[in-house]
């Protein structure tokens, strides 16, 4: 097996994942009815790309892997997801600022992995691709909203982004099996696209009144090599309570 | 049952194709939709490539089901079904078939070429009710993956979209 190849797949697929449960925990509990179906059809596209991406990871490790016994019988520190998409959601505004600047990166990356060498994860990222730029008009359009919105908006956003900008870093470092991946082409060149996204989130933060963060911010890391915040394991004991409770089980 | 002959061609196959329905837009099947990509016969073995329309769509699924169920009620038993990924479905696939029909059923259809950057714009959606162009976006969200939420500005009923893609 192409271990580098395995884990970066699995890297993309854990994003999407997390992040598609963390969005879902909003399904009901929307603010009203037509945010509450926009976040959780975000969600709903989420969970599909990581579903193709999880797929491909079970035929690249072979049989016993399925993409069920990747996402329900994996622990914690084998998760290669970024920090951002673990994060509690908090309240609306931080979600969506998480979401915005997690959707800008997402598409950014994207935009560059559909001329992967490797066919299949170009195949997924095409697949994907419009669906992220869905995720970030709606989220930016909400940014500008609560940040030019009313004193509280704005100051709930601001609030919000104290608290998510040290998770953005972690995004634009460089994991060992992406560049292992690199030699071959098969990852993307993270500082390639790091300029695009700063100049997306510039731009939607002028609008928004927002000011961009210093940028000698210390950042926290460690998503894509398995240290994880302890928010993970929480997600992680609902997520798969029932194939930990039932193991095996189908239906 | 009739048992299936050995002069079965592709062209009969996508004849039953038309007869699968979408679950969640049953006035539409799959080959309305144009999520079928290919159908190969290869030694009695017919093999069925479908490409989703969306990523997350839970449809998908249930479609594959009902693709093998037709076949096998047809007297088929030996199917295979293939996902395949790129290139990626667009709503330029959808037939212009299925475009009436999703009108006739109140559902806009897609307007326009996918990617071309006015569909997100200033796009005018006619309303499959009264044929007002005189509509709002209320959502881009909508009760599935692949439609908004419009509401007509004349008749004031609201109506689903579905969205170019």
């Amino acid at each position: 097996m192409d271990y580098p190849l395995f884990e970066y797949t699995m890297h993309l697929a854990d994003d999407s994942l997390i992040m598609g449960h963390r969005l879902s925990e909003w399904t009901g509990h929307g603010p009203m009815l037509e945010q509450d179906i926009a976040i959780s059809n975000i969600a709903l596209d989420l969970i599909g790309q990581s579903r193709n991406f999880f797929q491909y990871a079970a035929a690249l490790k072979g049989s016993p892997a399925t993409e069920d016994t990747l996402v329900y019988l994996r622990d914690a520190h084998e998760f290669r997801n970024l920090l951002i998409t673990e994060i509690p959601n908090g309240d609306w505004s931080k979600t969506i600022l998480k979401l915005f600047l997690f959707s800008s990166y997402h598409y950014f990356l994207y935009q560059k992995l559909i001329y992967s060498y490797d066919k299949q994860l170009a195949a997924i990222a095409e697949k994907s691709l419009k669906e992220l730029s869905y995720h970030v008009r709606w989220s930016s359009e909400w940014v500008v909203r609560l940040g030019d919105g009313t004193k509280e908006s704005n100051r709930r956003i601001t609030l919000a982004l104290e608290e998510v900008w040290p998770y953005t870093g972690e995004m634009f470092v460089i994991a060992d099996f992406e560049k292992d991946c690199r030699y071959k082409n098969i990852s993307v060149d993270l500082p390639e696209i790091q300029e695009d996204w700063q100049e997306k989130v510039k731009g939607v933060f002028e609008e928004a009144t927002l000011s961009y963060p210093d940028k000698n911010i210390w950042m926290h890391q460690g998503g894509k090599t398995g240290i994880h915040t302890e928010h993970l394991g929480y997600i992680l004991a609902e997520m798969q309570f029932l194939q930990r409770a039932y193991p095996g089980c189908e239906w | 049952m009739e048992k299936v002959t050995k002069n079965i061609t592709a062209e009969d196959i996508w004849k039953i194709m038309e007869e699968v329905y979408d679950p969640e837009i049953p006035v539409l099947s799959v080959t309305d939709l144009g999520i079928i990509r290919d159908i190969k016969i290869i030694n009695k073995q017919v093999e069925i490539v479908i490409t989703p329309t969306y990523s997350g769509c839970p449809a998908m699924d249930f479609i594959a089901t009902n693709i093998r169920m037709a076949l096998l009620q047809t007297g088929f038993e030996n199917i295979k079904i293939t996902r395949q990924l790129s290139p990626a479905w667009t709503t330029d696939w959808m037939s212009e078939k299925g475009k009436e029909k999703l009108q006739a059923y109140g559902i806009a259809p897609p307007v326009g070429k996918s990617f071309d950057k006015a569909y997100l714009d200033d796009l005018k959606v006619e309303c499959p009710l009264c044929h007002s162009i005189n509509t709002k976006l209320i959502s881009q969200f909508g009760s599935t993956a692949c439609k908004a939420l419009y509401q007509c500005n004349d008749c004031k009923e609201p109506f689903d979209y579905f969205k170019c893609h």
